[in-house]
């Protein structure tokens, strides 16, 4: 088991920055997530990490050890990789007992690792077959069982589950939740899906253009995203942001409504805004309806997600940046074109500079 | 049927009836397949055949016409092919005739034909040189192939296209264009009519055939399985040889039959650069034609012997030349 930590880390492909340099400490035993759309360089940096990519500076430490320029295969790691990589001319025993016959291991060690695997993954009917007969799922447990067969310090997935069928992907997911726990090992693991980091990372490094936007437990940068691209990135629907002149303690949104800031925001407001303008944002949940509410709109889609309704509703008619979504208890009654009032839950409510894009955070004030 | 279509719903139904259409106009395609292929391949197989049964013609059955399909077997031609013979005066052969006893089969043909056996004739010394320079040529281009390819296929190569270009570029010219210029170079240097010599300029000939064959099949292998290799505690060599080189069996063993059949049927630079020695049986068989009358029976069995070697590697390699034995692992 191992810390890793990354120093100024970046990579360049020729002009092209693929990972501006970074600075990461995951702790021994934690799983980490990193999550970001496609292109982001959240595969490279997993890659850096496993030494199959090169770094273009900083450092890399896996315990104490400065892995920067180490082989793949002195850096005790184990790699999951989203298309398996399962070698297709060897049975899956054979697949599983490769790293051990690496580091030529005796007969009795790679029988009772073997067994420790075959049993925690529940493999053994599949041992003597090849990969290329495997269902996604079987694949897709050879090749944990692969990783884990070694015991090594550091787990590195990239995207182990992307090319799982949804409703196995919920079940793997917990499997690998569940090896963790066993285990206990360090883990790196990526993915685009912000459910699946949710789900999975004690703590999540959102990336986007090559730049980490935040690093923080899921609670963390679902309630707190630290910038406008965190903000709209992480939740499903993203969090609802709406741009609106700030003057007096009261934000003018579009629609002539007026939104009362509350009173422990204000100061910070008022001190860290480089504009006129600020951007309100709620997450779905943290919107009410209520008759007598403080903000109106006109709902123009509603779809139901089984436990409740998911409106869609515009402050302003015929505005696309005035739209938002609130949360409607089922059989609410709300018809599409009906208008709606609503009030914001005041712990829910966070704001953003439009012009650095930054959360505006309560605590620089106190 | 009918219960069926009292209980089931529609769509079932008429599915059910399409696929009963479908099924006799299918199997019926893949007799006329069947049938078209056999036709081809016998057409294919006519010169083959005529060349078996010419190996075992008699001088007079070679060139009746029209020729005859049913004749009576010789070894005449295996005979002809393996010695070395010298035509009897008419007292030696009433004498040899007399007592035939002491003869071997070989003799006796030969006696037949009014003929003394010498010796045995150079043609195995031919075949044996063919089997040395053509195995030794082609483990060595598909060899330093493989590497290469693997170079192309994995790393940034400065210039790779261009250095590519250049290997290619080396095949462009006919061989009876250069057996001149590497005559003279081979004479000054000792290789002229030495088995390496003759290695090496297949070798050099063939490399470019293969270094483009074998990247093309490696190319092909997605790179995670050596990543997945070296990330298990491989180093990349290991990698390479434990990983990628099993996969590419099929590329390989095409490869080394496209090399091997290449190397084998040479003809120009085996007639150029070789004289005794490394001569090898191309340039062997077909001087046969010029000594003494043409004996279409010994060049026949000649080409026959010459045919086997080659037909044995590649039944002995036709299960890696079948594709889609190793893909399809990664994805599904």
């Amino acid at each position: 088991m191992a810390q890793i930590e990354l120093r100024q880390v970046e990579k360049r492909f020729g002009d092209f920055q693929a990972v501006q340099p970074i600075d990461l400490t995951i702790e021994d035993g934690e799983f980490v997530v990193l999550l970001g759309p496609s292109g982001c360089g959240k595969t490279t940096t997993l890659r850096m990490i496993s030494g199959l990519e090169a770094v273009s500076g900083g450092k890399i430490f896996i315990g104490d050890r400065d892995v920067t320029w180490r082989d793949p295969a002195d850096r005790d790691i184990a790699f999951v990789f989203q298309l398996y990589a399962l070698y297709p001319h060897m049975t899956v025993e054979k697949n599983i007992i490769f790293p051990l016959e690496a580091e030529k291991a005796s007969k009795e060690v790679i029988q009772s690792r073997l067994k420790h695997v075959v049993d925690l993954l529940q493999i053994k009917h599949i041992l003597r077959q090849k990969p290329g007969s495997l269902s996604g799922g079987d694949k897709q447990r050879v090749a944990l069982g692969r990783a884990l067969v070694r015991k090594p310090s550091v787990f590195l997935m990239d995207e182990p589950l992307g090319a799982l069928d949804a409703d196995f992907r919920e079940t793997m997911r917990a499997e690998i939740r569940k090896l963790h726990i066993a285990e206990n090992a360090t883990t790196v693991y990526v993915t685009h899906d912000q459910v699946e980091a949710m789900a999975m990372g004690d703590r999540i490094v959102v990336m986007s253009d090559a730049v980490v936007q935040q690093v923080g437990t899921p609670h963390d940068v679902y309630y707190d995203p630290s910038n406008l691209f965190v903000a709209r990135f992480i939740g499903s629907p993203g969090m609802n942001l709406v741009e609106g002149a700030y003057s007096d303690g009261m934000v003018h949104l579009p629609g002539d409504n007026q939104y009362d800031v509350p009173d422990r925001w204000r100061p910070a407001l008022e001190k860290h805004l480089s504009g006129e303008n600020v951007i309100l944002g709620f997450r779905p949940e943290g919107a009410h309806a209520n008759e007598t509410g403080e903000l109106s709109a006109e709902v123009y889609a509603s779809d139901l997600h089984g436990a409740f309704n998911m409106m869609h509703v515009a402050l302003e008619e015929e505005n696309v940046d005035a739209v938002v979504h609130i949360r409607g208890e089922r059989g609410s009654g709300h018809e599409i074109g009906d208008d709606i009032r609503f009030n914001l839950d005041s712990e829910m409510v966070r704001f953003f500079d439009p012009v650095t894009e930054q959360a505006i955070l309560l605590e620089a004030t106190s | 049927m009918s219960s069926f279509e009292e209980t089931g719903p529609s769509t079932p139904v008429t599915e059910g009836i399409r696929v009963d259409k479908v099924k006799p106009r299918a199997r019926l395609g893949k007799r006329v397949r069947a049938l078209i292929v056999v036709i081809v391949a016998i057409i294919l197989l006519v010169p083959v055949a005529v060349m078996v049964m010419t190996a075992f013609k008699s001088r007079s059955d070679v060139v009746s016409v029209p020729p005859k399909v049913l004749f009576e077997p010789t070894v005449e031609g295996l005979v002809f092919l393996l010695t070395e013979r010298s035509q009897m005066g008419e007292a030696a052969l009433q004498e040899a005739m007399a007592n035939t006893e002491d003869l071997n089969l070989f003799e006796r043909v030969a006696l037949e034909n009014g003929q003394r056996i010498n010796g045995p004739s150079d043609f195995l010394r031919r075949l044996r040189n063919s089997i040395i320079i053509a195995f030794g040529a082609t483990i060595a281009s598909v060899t330093l192939g493989l590497f290469a390819a693997y170079g192309f296929s994995r790393f940034e190569v400065p210039g790779a296209n261009d250095l590519l270009f250049f290997i290619l570029s080396g095949r462009m010219l006919p061989a009876v264009v250069v057996t001149i210029p590497i005559f003279l170079m081979y004479r000054q240097l000792g290789l002229h009519d030495t088995h390496a010599g003759m290695i090496l300029v297949y070798t050099v000939f063939n490399l470019s055939l293969t270094v483009w064959l074998l990247k093309g099949f490696i190319d092909e292998i997605p790179k995670e399985y050596e990543e997945a290799a070296m990330v298990d505690g491989y180093s990349r060599f290991q990698a390479f040889y434990k990983i990628v080189v099993p996969q590419a069996a099929t590329g390989i063993a095409a490869t080394t039959v496209f090399s091997l059949i290449f190397v084998w049927n040479e003809y120009a630079f085996a007639l150029m650069l070789t004289s005794e020695n490394a001569r090898t049986a191309p340039p062997a068989i077909a001087t046969m034609l010029g000594r003494g009358g043409i004996e279409w029976s010994a060049i026949a069995a000649g080409t026959l012997a010459f045919l086997i070697p080659v037909l044995i590697v590649i039944f002995a390699m036709r299960k890696h030349l079948l594709r889609g034995v190793t893909f399809g692992a990664i994805r599904q």
